[in-house]
């Protein structure tokens, strides 16, 4: 019976559908029974990694360092993972987070450049935290070429390193592929995650896929609070895990509470594969696009989509958050468009 | 008479240096310096007529004929290396133009604080980075109009455009470009992001400045010098461009850019090489400017 190790990312990349804007009482209280569900590891930063708070990406409402603190001052069993994207945030940002009890550190970069991350993960190990390496937008490339980038972040000290699925644009078949490459290439002791985006609906079809594929490393976030339409939600993942017959170690009610209770009622956000998300998993664009999408669409008075399918058209990656406003005023046909919207 | 230079770092920004300064009537390529005999830079070089030493600035200090010559030298190596030959080329008492991130010398934006520093007694400057040369400009253009509380700059470059230096130092850009945002663009507080993108065919660098003003920013004063910030920088840079903005929201203010390569040497899309080694020759061409200055006085 495989023993696979759930991250639940609702504090990281649920941060993005509620705009970065946790506060340290619903980190206290979701790490907290997270934690007392038996939820392994608990992701918790800015939606954009370390140091994303930015007028780019969105400004966090309380400072990720104090929502780390709070979140380790909570957990009794489960470790607190911070999410760096190296460009973004820094060594030193690493440092802090390490500073306020953080003990692992996912290093994220672009498929195609691992060679960034070398400086982060050899710091992590440093600083004694273990190392995940986080290949992002990953169905851009083919699984041979994708080998090539995970064997970079492991020869650098990655002890994971995860096929992630920043567009929710990946069918089983590609899952499968991407998976059993790495499993297949790196060291036997290196483990092999995956981080699903729920934009095609497939988001714990594809956790599944993953696992039998060779993972035993997998995302999910309480209620599929994530970007886009939702990560893989952690309490379909541990049931259907359960009735695989695959050990979570975490208690399927609990992680339900945390879901209906704290995110579906207080927080009150559901993300769903409606037509902006599936876009985004049809043309294979970045999740975290959405909602900047949302607001450039509201301030321009241009339909969602419309921006998603030009930002496609552009190639953007992750982090690309300004070329959504560009394509807008381009879109809207005006330079000095009428400025009234919320800030983003 | 022109001034006499040397380029330490046969890499591409060397290569790229060198042809910019075989286009600059006032500046006179006198030495490439590398350390890999075979390298193609090197091979360019001598092709040229130039000087083409591979035994590093050891090898460019021992050749005494052209130490004579020699005003200036651009440093196109590592920050390391840099570290290394700042105080080499004050003792032969050079004006050094450091294209690394050591930054022994202060930032030099061209537009913003040039003629500043080269009043003084400055003889080491450094070229902050590729995404400062193009941003810090614009932050300069408002915080000369009003106060700045925070400048945020985002530079996408294509892959193929970062060297391995770069890669394996993102931070570097990161903490030097932040630093010079508030330093040299009059920022309260800066904050610097870098992104890779690996689109093929590969995308021009383009930019993104955004500004919060500490009072409500005035539109029309903005609008104008940025544009005229924008005219400044293209008189080295003729491919930089404003794409979009000033767009104003409450005291945000947001320019988007692009910059294309001149093609000297780097392809087109690599405006982030360009806009470095044209700044640096910049440099050098106010440096030119003051010594002709200097004589007529006399």
């Amino acid at each position: 019976m495989p023993k696979i190790r759930i991250t639940d990312v609702s504090l990281r990349d649920g941060s993005h559908p509620v705009f970065h804007q946790f506060t340290v009482d619903q980190v206290v209280r979701i790490a907290g029974a997270l934690d007392a569900a038996g939820v392994p590891m608990l992701e918790v930063t800015h939606g954009d990694g370390l140091a994303g708070s930015s007028i780019q990406y969105g400004i966090s409402k309380v400072d990720e360092l104090e929502l780390i603190e709070a979140a380790v001052a909570t957990v009794k069993q489960a470790k607190i993972a911070v999410l760096l994207l190296p460009g973004v945030g820094t060594i030193h940002d690493l440092k802090e987070s390490r500073k306020r009890g953080a003990s692992v550190a996912r290093i994220a970069t672009h498929c195609t450049e691992a060679d960034i991350s070398a400086q982060h993960i050899a710091s992590a190990k440093e600083l004694g935290m273990e190392a995940v390496g986080f290949l992002m937008m990953s169905h851009l490339i083919e699984p041979a070429e994708l080998v090539v980038q995970a064997k970079l972040m492991e020869s650098y000290g990655a002890d994971v390193v995860y096929v992630v699925d920043s567009a929710g644009a990946q069918t089983m078949d590609m899952v499968h592929d991407r998976v059993t490459a790495l499993r297949a290439a790196l060291d036997p002791k290196t483990h092999v995650g995956f981080h699903a985006h729920n934009n095609l609906g497939l988001g714990v079809g594809n956790a599944v896929t993953a696992v039998k594929a060779g993972a035993d490393n997998i995302d999910g976030a309480c209620r599929g609070l994530g970007a886009g339409a939702g990560n893989a939600a952690t309490e379909a993942i541990v049931a259907v895990f359960n009735k695989m017959g695959w050990e979570t170690g975490i208690d399927l009610y609990g992680v339900m509470d945390v879901a209906e209770d704290i995110i579906g009622k207080e927080i009150g956000i559901t993300p769903i594969v409606n037509r902006p998300a599936l876009v985004l998993g049809y043309a294979g664009v970045y999740s975290s696009f959405l909602r900047h999408a949302e607001n450039a669409s509201k301030r321009f008075g241009v339909p969602t989509a419309k921006i998603l399918e030009a930002v496609g058209k552009r190639k953007a990656v992750g982090g690309q958050e300004d070329i959504i406003v560009e394509c807008a005023i381009e879109l809207a046909g005006a330079d000095q468009p009428a400025p009234e919207l919320a800030a983003v | 008479m022109p001034l006499n230079v040397a380029v330490i770092g046969s890499g591409n920004i060397g290569s790229d240096l060198m042809f910019k300064i075989f286009r600059n009537k006032n500046l006179k390529m006198i030495a490439l310096v590398g350390i890999d005999p075979n390298s193609d830079g090197l091979a360019r070089a001598r092709k040229h007529g130039v000087a083409a030493i591979d035994t590093g600035i050891d090898g460019l200090l021992a050749r005494k004929d052209l130490m004579d010559q020699i005003d200036l030298i651009f440093d196109a190596t590592s920050a390391k290396a840099h570290e290394h030959n700042a105080p080499l080329i004050k003792a032969a008492g050079k004006f050094a133009v450091d294209l690394t991130p050591a930054a022994v010398g202060p930032y030099i934006i061209p537009p913003l604080n040039l003629k500043e520093h080269l009043e003084g007694d400055v003889t080491n400057v450094n070229m902050v980075t590729c995404g400062g040369q193009a941003t810090i400009p614009i932050v300069g253009a408002i915080a000369r109009v009003q106060p700045v509380a925070y400048g945020e700059i985002v530079a996408t470059i294509a892959s193929k455009s970062a060297g391995p230096g770069t890669r394996a130092n993102i931070d570097e850009f990161t903490e030097t470009t932040s630093k010079a945002i508030e330093q040299v663009g009059g920022a309260k507080r800066g904050k610097a992001i870098i992104i890779l993108n690996p689109a093929e065919p590969p995308l021009i660098m383009r930019d993104t400045v955004n500004v919060m003003t500490e009072t409500e920013p005035d539109q029309a004063a903005i609008t104008a010098s940025v544009k005229q910030m924008v005219a400044d920088v293209q008189t080295y840079v003729p491919g930089y461009k404003l794409k979009s903005g000033p767009v104003f929201d409450g005291n945000r203010v947001s320019v988007f850019l692009e910059v294309t390569g001149a093609a000297h040497y780097l392809p087109a899309y690599a405006g982030n090489l360009d806009i470095m080694t044209a700044a640096a020759v910049r440099v050098a061409q106010e440096v030119y400017e003051r010594r002709e200055a200097l004589v007529g006085a006399k």
